[in-house]
Order: C-alpha cells, then structure tokens, then sequence
C-alpha cells in the first residue's frame, strides 16, 4: 500500500515550507544574516522573537519587559540567521540607555533585516518608531502584529497601501498564535537575499528651510561617502548636534 | 576619506543649526506625526460607532481609581496569598513524606548496610542531603503555585496598573515609579526582584531599588510566617477567629515591609542617593487574556525552577555545617550548643534567644531552613526528648507539637512577635546577596545592601522588647 503522505493545502504553499525552517534556539555560530527586532514596548516583540528562535525568553505584559538584549537563531533553506530582541522603545531621538541600545544596534550592528514589531491597534503611534528607522535602515518588514485584538477592535488595515506607502513589506501576524510567522520568516529571507527590494519613506513633513539645510548637509555627506544610504539621518542628527554621531562619523564608524 | 573633509562637514551642520534655530528638534517631531497620520489615514479603516478599548478603560477606572485602588491590590495580595498557603499544604506534606519520611531512612539504612562510617554517613544523609530535601518540600510547592498565579496576573496586565498606583507614593519616598513592579516581584523572591531593577534606567534610583528588594518578604519567608502566626498569634484569640489574626497579622508584616521600603528609600535618596526623581511614560497596556497553561509552564520552567536549583545549590553546604557544629565538640559541649550559649544575652535583648541568632546564621543561604534549624537546635540545648538526633533537622507532623518544642525552649509571645519581625527584617539570603554583588558590580553597595536590613531588624527587635518588658 502506498503510503505517501498526503499534504494538505496550507503544507504545499510557499509560504509553509516547514522542511526548510530549524529553530535553532540560542545557538548562533556562524551565521549568515543577521536580523534586528525593533518595536515599541508592549507590541509583542519578545513573543515574535520566540516563535522565530522557538526560545522561550519570558514574555509579560508590561512596557519595558526586556532588559537585556536577547539573541537567539533560526535556519530558513539552508541559511542561517541570527536574531537579536532589542529593547523596546517609542522612539530614537533621545539619549535614554535603552534608545542608545536600540540605535546603536541599527546603525553600527548594521543588521541585514531590520523587523519593525508594530501594534496593529496602535498604528498611528507605532509608526513614529518606524519611519525614524526607516531614516537610519533601507532593509526592514513591519511586523504588524496583534492582529487578533486588531479584529476585535473592528480594525481594518489596507496591508498593501501601508506596504507601498512605507516602501517596505507588511506582513501581519498574531505571533501570540503563531499566526503569520511563515509569512514572516519567508519575506525575512526575501529581503536579506535582495529578492525584495525596499524603497523606505523618508519624513517628508519637514518645513523648507530644515529640508534645505537637510539637503545641503546631506550632499556633503553622500560626496564624502559614496553609497551610503542613510545620509540623510546622519544630517538629521549632526544638525540636532548629537556627539555620539559626530564621534563615529570622524572614527568612520558609520560606513 | 579626508580628515579635512570631514571637520568641513561638521563645521558646516554647526553653521546649519545656527540657521535654521532652535526649533529644529520640534519640526522634526511633528514633521514624523504629520507623515504618520497621513500613512494611517489611507490605510486604517475603525469601524465607525463602535466605541474602541472600552471595557479596558472600565476596568482601568476602577483598578486604579483613588477610592478602590488600594483596596483592590491588598484583596488580591490576599487573595494569592491565601491560595499559595492552602494550596501549598498538601503537595508540601506529601513532598515531606516522600523525601524525609521514606526516602532519608532508606538513605540511612542503605549506608550502614555498607558499613559506611558513621561521620560520612551523617555528614552527608542528615546534614546535606536533609537540608537539600528541606529546602525542596518547603519551597517547591509554595512557589510552583505562586510564580504562576504571579504571572498570570503580569500576563493579564495588572502589574502596570499596580505600579500606577503606587507612583505617587515612590516618587514622594524619592524613588522610580517602577520600583512598584520590582518590588511586587521581591514577594516571590528577592533575587528575581533585584534582576527586574533593570527596567529601571537611572542608576541611582536603580540602587534605591536594589537595597530595599529585600523588604519585599520573599517566598522563603511567607510559610515561617504563616508557622509562627499560627502556633502564637492564633493563640491569643478565640479559637474561631485565630486563621482569621494569624492571616491577619502575616499581612501586617507584609504590609510593614513595605512602609519599611518607603522609609529606606526616602532616606537613601535624602542622604547618600541623592538625586532627581526621574520622571517616565507608563503605558498602561490593554489587557489581554492569559494563555494559561502556557503561562503555567513557562513560569515553572523560567522561575520556579531556576530559583530553586539555585536555593539547593546554596543549602546543601548550610545543611553540613549544620550537621558539623552539632557534632563537632569543644571539651564535653558542641560547636553549636557553645554558640548559643555565647549569644544568648544578646538574643534576650532583642527579644529572640540565641538558638535564633545562630539558626539565622548557619540559614544564610536559605531562609526555607530556618524554622527546622531552630527546632532542631532548641531540642539540642533543652535535651526534651524528640527529634532525630544531633545535626539532624526536623519539623513536627503538627503544629501543636512543634507550639510544645518551642515553648519548652523557652518562647513566649514576644519571641514570636520579635521572630516575625526579625524574619522581616535582616540580612537577604546568600543568593540574593550573590544577585545584587553580579547586578551591581560593586562590594560597597552589595555591603550596604546586605548590613542596612539586619541593623533595622536589631533596633526594630530591641525597641519592642524593650517596650514589652516595661508592661
């Protein structure tokens, strides 16, 4: 009799591809990409993290839960990437330790992928966080998670006007239950093999003379360091006069 | 790339910022809200009608409102409480049974059938392996039930709302605001409490939330407590109210470590932290229905267990010296009989007696053992007949009997009342001290942490029994 297994719709997709993914849990040798996990508190970023890594780092619900930064890894086709929880946090402008944590993670860490973990019912208020990385990181996917209490709130979210709006995909998930985790690890791989290309907003709301100022600087900027793509944020912080950014900027740091 | 070019650059945004002023920052800010509602108005749709989160804030109205907030957090302090002592009950006497009653003879008889030699024997079997048994049947049960209730309550998200509350009152004792949650987790243990400070970001409140963790009365604590408050406390009432003071007065004590805490912290951040308050956004999350057997393995596996490997890893040593002072002799008396003998007269003037001092010493590690130490000390200086032997910890299968032991040694209402407070008030036990040196890197404020306590606990103790002998 044969006995060939018989897979069902959901196992065949694409986006399934259970042979292909291996949690690899705290063990990061060696890996091929790394992956930073960004969002603000509370929006479920270490439940994200654990149904990526299959750790089981404990997760509450209160803001500012994860202390440390947490790293963990996961095998997608034969790739491995290594991915790090980075502390929660409502914006990168300040100079508070867990922000600094945060940043520095993204911009000298330079992770392959940035995820952006937002609240799905608290967009309007996430998104601050993601277009100020979507500034410093032109490699990034929002995660827009929480989409059960979404649905019970009666929230719709056009996913595709967001993703084109952002210039940077959008999967949703409810990592809680597991729900939207292949999406998300599939479109990880996407992006850090540059099969996905993202073109990020960038602030547009910026009254002239700063836009100017921003311009002008950020000309300097891109003649000095030919390539760089976030030439822009770099303007944005040395005209905020920010001696950490002027620091690495003469160390070389930023390239 | 040119140094040159470089200072050009920067000399250039300092000619730029000039310019455009000060506003910079501000336009900045609004220029990302403005992007922001823009994006969301083209993709968010709320049905319109349905009023969103409203049973969130229902709740939150009424949790942390001024009239019923409090009142709210102490039933559902009591509440846990109530639940981790009965329930604890059951799975500790079977757990005692098991591992005192059938597995230690077992042990016993397996050693001498080996002719193993008599000081081995017990220096192993009735002084580390007892301890370590100990420290299990008490421990386990009490935290197995009280982590997850604990975290189930985190998960729901009722801790926020506690720190809420308890804001005002931390920022007036010059303390952060999130100490609230820090502390609630010193209920469960004290070194899990003193890692949680890392939420907190400025240093100097940080160390306020360190140095009073311990005023938190931990896991190891509660069941010497609820003992004590039982056989003495319960006693003075009539006998239908006597669960009802014995709880009763567990709380107070409970209480009073947290007035203690305020007090330390408003006179650490008035003399040697002194500082701002610093001020931060508490979000109150939505709460959300906790995934229950997922919160009860977890919790299991990433706190019951971790803390309680690390109390046998500290109590296995405790139960050999244990076992060492009592049989160890200088001329015809024990180590440990000469000791007690030594701090007697300081034990009378707190209002305790030496066999207290000195179980409080060798239980360093682990606050579990301490009433088993006393008994079996008590048993060892009075010579009344029962228990098992020199160095040999026990507990008695009721409370009346161990009421017996107690009081032929001695005790009398102040003993229980002065214990009760001293048991609240000393030195954290050696994990936590160990916790606080890895966290905060420093032997002058792990010193400072370990010594404040134990010098409030002498005054404190001194005081009542001072007062208490003038009526």
């Amino acid at each position: 009799m044969d006995t060939k297994v018989v897979k069902s719709a959901c196992e065949t997709c694409a986006h399934f591809n259970a042979e292909g993914l291996k949690k690899l849990g705290i063990n990061t040798n060696d890996f091929d990409f790394v992956v930073a996990l960004a969002g603000n508190p509370n929006t479920g970023k270490s439940t994200v993290f654990n149904a990526l890594t299959g750790l089981r780092q404990h997760t509450g619900n209160w803001p500012g839960k994860t202390v440390t930064r947490a790293e963990g890894g996961f095998q997608y086709n034969d790739q491995k990437y290594k991915l790090v929880d980075l502390p929660g946090t409502y914006s990168l402008l300040s100079t508070s330790t867990d922000e600094e944590v945060a940043r520095d993670f993204i911009l000298f860490g330079k992770p392959d992928v940035t995820v952006i973990v937002a609240d799905a019912n608290r967009l309007e208020r996430n998104l601050n966080l993601v277009l100020q990385i979507l500034e410093i990181t032109d490699k990034a996917v929002l995660c827009l998670n929480l989409m059960d209490e979404a649905k019970r709130n009666n929230i719709v979210i056009d996913q595709r006007t967001l993703a084109k709006d952002l210039g940077i995909p959008v999967v949703a998930t409810s990592a809680r239950y597991q729900e939207g985790i292949p999406e998300l690890i599939q479109t990880i791989s996407e992006v850090a093999n540059g099969t996905i290309i993202c073109k990020p907003h960038r602030i547009k709301n910026v009254p002239p003379n700063i836009e100017k100022a921003v311009k002008k600087l950020s000309e300097e900027i891109e003649k000095e360091f030919p390539g760089i793509s976030n030439s822009r944020w770099i303007a944005f912080r040395l005209l905020e006069g920010d001696s950490q950014i002027i620091e690495a900027l003469k160390t070389g740091e930023l390239v | 790339m040119s140094k040159k070019n470089i200072e050009h650059i920067i000399e250039l945004s300092n000619e730029l910022r000039w310019q455009i002023g000060d506003d910079f920052h501000d336009n900045l800010t609004e220029g990302i809200y403005a992007d922001a509602a823009n994006i969301v108005k083209d993709s968010v749709q709320t049905e319109k009608g349905k009023k969103r989160f409203r049973l969130d804030s229902k709740i939150d109205k009424i949790v942390t409102s001024k009239m019923f907030g409090f009142p709210i957090m102490f039933l559902i302090l009591g509440v846990v409480l109530w639940l981790t002592i009965i329930g604890a009950n059951y799975p500790s006497s079977l757990l005692a049974n098991l591992l005192l009653d059938t597995i230690h003879p077992a042990l016993k008889s397996g050693a001498s059938s080996i002719n193993m030699p008599w000081w081995l024997d017990g220096f192993l079997i009735d002084g580390v392996y007892l301890a370590v048994a100990w420290v299990i049947a008490v421990m386990l049960p009490p935290m197995a039930i009280f982590f997850p209730m604990f975290t189930l309550l985190e998960d729901f998200g009722y801790l926020p709302r506690v720190a809420f509350n308890l804001d005002n009152l931390f920022k007036k004792s010059g303390a952060h605001g999130k100490q609230a949650l820090t502390m609630s987790m010193g209920f469960g243990c004290n070194a899990a409490g003193v890692v949680a400070t890392r939420i907190i970001d400025s240093p100097r409140e940080r160390l306020i939330a360190i140095i009073t963790n311990n005023f938190s009365l931990c896991n190891g604590r509660w069941p010497t407590q609820i003992l004590i408050a039982t056989i003495f406390i319960g006693a003075v009432v009539p006998s239908a109210f006597s669960s009802v003071a014995a709880l009763l007065s567990v709380i107070g004590i409970a209480v009073l470590g947290m007035g203690f805490m305020f007090l330390t912290s408003w006179a650490l951040s008035k003399t040697v932290l002194k500082g701002e308050v610093s001020t931060f956004n508490l979000e109150l999350p939505p709460y959300r229905p906790p995934r229950f057997w997922k919160t009860l393995y977890t919790s299991l596996i990433d706190r019951t267990l971790i803390v309680l490997w690390r109390a046998i890893v500290f109590a296995a040593p405790a139960g050999a010296v244990i076992w060492l002072i009592s049989n160890i002799y200088v001329g015809d008396v024990s180590v440990a009989a000469w000791l007690i003998d030594a701090f007697d007269g300081f034990g009378f003037l707190l209002g305790l007696n030496g066999v207290i001092l000195l179980a409080y010493i060798v239980a360093i590690p682990a606050n579990e053992i301490v009433i088993p130490t006393i008994l079996m000390l008590t048993v060892l200086v009075t010579g009344i007949s029962g228990g098992e032997g020199a160095g040999v910890m026990f507990e008695l299968d009721s409370m009346d009997a161990t009421g017996d032991v107690l009081r032929a040694g001695g005790w009398t209402l102040l003993t229980a009342i002065n214990l009760m407070l001293f048991s609240l008030l000393h030195n954290p036990c050696s994990t936590t001290i160990y916790t606080i040196y890895k966290e905060t890197k420093s032997v002058k404020w792990t010193t400072v942490a370990s010594i404040l306590p134990i010098i409030l606990g002498f005054i404190v103790t001194f005081l009542v029994a001072q007062i208490w002998r003038l009526f």
